[in-house]
């Protein structure tokens, strides 16, 4: 019986493979020679937003036998279509460095925590012992004010927003900053200035429009490589598009450039007036839309340059108390003010050919041009980077050529989720969610009565940003400290004399999160492993407003745990009695007894979405932990802050199915550009343009001069030095460091210099030198070939080698206004160490 | 066996117990230090390094094997001196279709000839124009630090034909 069977089963088989090859269909898969079947082959793929900077590329990643095998460029994502540049192809490889950090590390002497102890692994409940003892008595012997945490760009939207619950709402503490200060928080200050409310009003589809792109201070073909391809589509594909490149040497973007120009550091601020004024003077202005849409500002000057108040620089700044005031003047009285910016003055200033400043400006003059203007770090990273953000406004405000298809001024950001989570969610010193500020009470009281806290939690004296966290936590003044997701001994300014300083001050109690043994975790007193990427359910925010979220994916190895998880899990070790003002219990005796874990994370909104809720495909180790689908609680209630003011979020889950979605988001619909009517749902009909972020609906046109840099060369530091990136490692390297084939395609840093600054001190390509600064020095190697070409006196040394610590040498000068670091300006000298 | 499968479990659970006993047996107090994971730079955070030799590139013309299929191959050669411009594109004058048979260089992938939209040109992509924003050159150095990523050739798959 069974014998027949068989083999009238494989005379079947037979007969059906015979058929299928002469009709021509392909044998099904499980007649394949294929051992172990073809599921032996399968991998799992989902869609995440890349690990690395603000483009927000979506990538696809493969997953077998619980780890990344595999990622592509996603071909449904908009963003890229397809493409990755070199370290989102690299992704994969992240996560897989032997060195993670899988068990909690506490600095111990004779079993107990001690400041020079050494690191010893400790249990989780060890560490948060530890910790909430530390945190407990700095409160009790110093003050809310004296505990702080630094986050990032890099956390997800959930943990920047259970960050900012925990430090304002519980510690009642504003002394939250994220490292993106350091990155952008020039371009935002500038964005609520101008505009009344952050984040671009365009979006990358103005890519495909544009038919001129200017670049501020950015270096897009390194740094944002993936919108670099969507520029370069565009100019390669099109003749009459022009491209502009402005920097201080000449770098990859320069390849692509009809208009290269290299300024004197610092004197862009005058090259912007400079266009402004060729607007006026030519009669170019489009006065409709000026008398419209627009008015007139002056700023005050002579604001010094955000180093501690007894530095002498600062001492002789006539404004530096108050370097954010203005004043309203007329466009008359703006068309005065600029007029002083000639070409010949421009020219001689900046060191810039007089007939590529004119070219340049004519872009922008040009009624028939549309224009994208394109900038990062060289705008940002600037002692006047709020200026500058709103000066190139000021130009195309003066044309009109904003807010509709490619005519738009371009903030880009460096980091995931810098406009996603540092600034939508509000983690700065001085911000709540959605624009919002700890300064105006009745924003206070929105968040309080959002979060169903009593008023009066929030307090309403801005934070320390992140220089000054360094500052006062040198000085004693900040003593319990949480780094999550950043890096900033390495990072942070003048970190030698400051930021290191104030990490190993005996009196403070550092923690790090951090998945790698960085240079910040070494300096700590308790390092915390975190899981990271997809190893934990995610939501990112790029630059051009798009929200995107991801499923985890695979497990964090060890005991590592995500940084949601750790925020969640030590609010638990808190009672409001121990934190919050008997007078607020004494009217709102419900709270007593609470931990702040239940006051904020279990009230009833955040703990409101069951476990069903959540994919069963997919793990989700928080919402275990915590029994509730937490991420989606968590952002749930975060977006009832933007609905129907202008940052409409979509219902959670849709995000899933998306590959990212541009806010606001009205009647399920992204909005792609706004202030225009027709394009953005928030401008009525029949208004045209609304700039609806100020109350007056116009945005803001203002007079300010070129000042010059905190520090430039002198006799004796002779050299200008300029910080930055590489395309092959993002920011300090504790991830593409450990991939292989990214830290074999460049190893270790160089200093880039001028061929013929090299030659008079002696030096040879590859030459071991010194870079000196006044406040410190490190070693490095000549490059005068390769993809940088410096003029003379400008040197480039990239940040990402924890070897060569060039932040030791920077100066830890800010904007005023914004108090973003400017790692693009100081002066140094060059010795030989043979 | 029994016994063998405790010892087993006790080795994960008192890992790290067992690897201090056994460095500080082996090496003292020095080798305390030695159990937490080493920081990538200097030994002290703030300490002065000597910088490491300009790198040596690979350039013995071998190809490299990809990590996965998705990989962009990286560059077995030199292209010092390459220009890359608006004018000019070194590379593709051995690797596009039409030059490959005199050069004997690797053709870019077809991917390269797709616009945005997934339609194929005649010609490579501008968006593909910029090759080293994907492609690299590798030093001939050791990793700095060990990658324990996993090939999905090790997991679990037979190749074909192998039984």
């Amino acid at each position: 019986m069974k014998n027949e069977l068989t083999r009238r089963d494989v005379l079947k088989a037979h007969a059906a493979g015979i058929a299928a090859a002469t009709a021509g269909i392909a044998l099904p898969a499980n007649a394949q020679p294929v051992p172990g079947g073809l599921s032996s082959l399968e991998i799992k793929w989902s869609k995440a937003p890349c690990r690395f900077c603000g483009t927000g590329c979506g990538v696809m990643l493969g997953v077998k036998e619980g780890q990344v095998v595999a990622t592509h460029g996603d071909m449904q994502a908009e963003v890229n279509r397809g493409l990755n540049c070199i370290k989102g192809y690299f992704l994969s490889k992240i996560m897989y460095g032997s060195d993670r950090l899988t068990t909690p590390l506490l600095r111990k002497r004779d079993g107990a925590y001690a400041k020079d102890g050494e690191f010893e692994p400790v249990s989780w409940s060890e560490a948060f012992d530890v910790m909430a003892a530390q945190c407990k008595k700095v409160l009790k012997e110093k003050g809310p004010t004296a505990v702080g945490m630094f986050g990032s760009g890099q956390w997800t939207i959930f943990e920047g927003y259970a960050a900012t619950k925990l430090m304002r709402a519980g510690f009642r503490s504003n002394n939250l900053d994220p490292n993106a200060r350091h990155c952008m928080a020039s371009a935002a200050y500038a964005f609520m200035r101008t505009f009344g409310m952050d984040e671009p009003m365009g979006c990358y589809d103005d890519f495909e429009h544009a038919d001129a792109f200017v670049l501020w201070g950015s270096n897009m073909a390194e740094m944002h490589p993936i919108l670099w391809t969507r520029l370069a589509d565009r100019r390669l594909g099109h003749e009459h598009v022009k491209v502009a490149v402005l920097s201080t040497f000449t770098h990859r973007s320069m390849d692509l450039a009809d208009i290269p120009i290299v300024f004197t550091p610092g004197t862009d601020l005058a090259i912007l007036n400079y266009i402004a004024n060729h607007i006026i003077t030519t009669g170019r202005v489009n006065e409709e839309f000026v008398s419209k849409h627009t008015t007139f500002m002056r700023g005050v000057t002579d604001i010094g340059y955000g180093l501690r108040p007894d530095n002498p620089v600062e001492m002789k700044a006539a404004n530096s108390a108050d370097p954010t005031k203005t004043e309203p003047i007329d466009f008359e009285a703006f068309k005065a003010f600029v007029s002083e910016y000639t070409l010949e003055k421009t020219a001689e200033l900046t060191g810039v050919e007089a007939g590529f400043l004119e070219q340049l400006a004519e872009l922008y003059a040009d009624p028939d041009r549309k224009v994208m203007s394109l900038w990062t770090m060289g705008f940002n990273q600037h002692v006047r980077g709020v200026w500058a953000n709103q000066m190139v406004y000021n130009i195309h405000l003066l044309t009109g050529k904003i807010s509709e298809p490619g005519n738009s001024p371009f903030s880009l950001t460096g980091q995931p989720s810098a406009c996603g989570t540092a600034r939508e969610v509000g983690t700065f010193a001085h911000r709540l969610p959605a624009d919002m500020t700890v300064t105006n009470p009745k924003h206070r009281e929105h968040a309080e009565e959002i979060w169903r806290i009593p008023h009066g939690i929030i307090p309403e004296k801005p934070g320390y940003h992140a220089v000054q966290q360094d500052r006062m936590l040198k000085d004693g003044k900040l003593s319990f400290y949480w780094v999550q997701v950043n890096n900033n001994v390495q990072a942070g300014p003048n970190t030698s004399n400051e930021t290191y300083q104030g990490y190993r001050n005996p009196e403070n109690f550092i923690v790090v999160s951090d998945a790698y043994p960085t240079i910040t975790a070494m300096s700590a007193d308790l390092v915390l492993p975190a899981a990271m990427w997809v190893e934990k359910e995610g939501a990112y925010g790029n630059a051009e407003r798009r929200t995107h979220v991801w499923h985890q994916l695979v497990d964090a190895p060890g005991e590592a745990r995500s940084d949601l998880w750790q925020l969640v899990e030590f609010s638990k070790r808190f009672t409001t009695d121990e934190v919050w003002p008997a007078e607020i219990l004494d009217k709102h005796a419900e709270f007593r007894g609470k931990t702040l874990y239940d006051v904020l994370f279990k009230n009833g909104q955040v703990d409101q979405f069951p476990l069903s809720e959540v994919k069963a495909e997919y793990a989700n180790k928080e919402a275990d932990a915590f029994g509730c689908y937490i991420q989606k609680g968590l952002f749930e209630e975060y977006a009832t802050f933007g609905r129907g003011h202008g940052h409409d979020l979509a219902p959670y889950d849709r995000y899933h199915e998306e590959r990212g979605l541009r806010w606001p988001v009205v009647d399920g619909k992204e909005t792609k550009w706004r202030y225009r009517e027709g394009l953005d749902p928030y401008v009525k009909p029949g208004e045209g343009v609304k700039f609806y972020g100020r109350p007056d609906g116009r945005a803001v046109i203002l007079a300010v001069p070129y000042e010059p840099p905190a520090e430039s060369p002198d006799e004796e530091y002779d050299v200008w030095l300029v910080t930055g990136r590489v395309l092959e490692h993002w920011h300090s390297g504790s991830m593409t460091m450990r991939v292989p084939e990214l830290y074999k395609a460049f190893p270790g840093a160089r200093c880039f210099m001028n061929a013929d600054d090299a030659r008079k001190r002696g030096l040879n390509q590859g030459a071991e030198i010194r870079i000196i600064s006044r406040r410190g020095e490190i070693r490095s190697r000549v490059e005068t070939r390769g993809r940088n070409r410096m003029p003379p006196g400008v040197i480039f040394v990239p940040w990402f080698d924890a070897s060569q610590l060039i932040n030791k040498v920077t100066l830890d000068a800010t904007d005023p206004i914004s108090k973003q670091t400017d790692f693009k300006k100081c002066a140094v000298k060059i010795v030989s160490v043979a | 066996m029994r016994s063998q499968n405790r010892f087993r479990r006790l080795i994960s659970r008192r890992r790290w117990a067992l690897v201090l006993l056994s460095l500080t047996l082996a090496g003292g107090t020095a080798a305390l230090a030695q159990m937490v994971p080493e920081l990538s730079g200097p030994k002290q955070s703030m300490d002065e390094l000597a910088a490491q030799p300009m790198p040596k590139w690979v350039v013995d013309d071998v190809r490299k094997m990809r990590a996965y299929p998705d990989q962009p191959p990286v560059i077995p050669h030199s292209i010092e001196g390459y220009q890359l411009s608006v004018n000019t594109n070194r590379c593709l004058s051995c690797h596009k279709r039409e030059f490959t048979q005199d050069s004997g260089a690797p053709m870019i992938s077809v991917t390269h000839y797709m616009t945005r939209d997934g339609q194929m040109l005649a010609d490579v992509s501008p968006r593909r124009y910029f090759c080293t924003a994907c492609h690299v050159p590798q030093a001939d150095v050791k990793p700095l630090v060990q990658n324990t990523f996993k090939d999905m050739s090790e997991m679990g798959v037979k190749p074909l034909g192998s039984e």
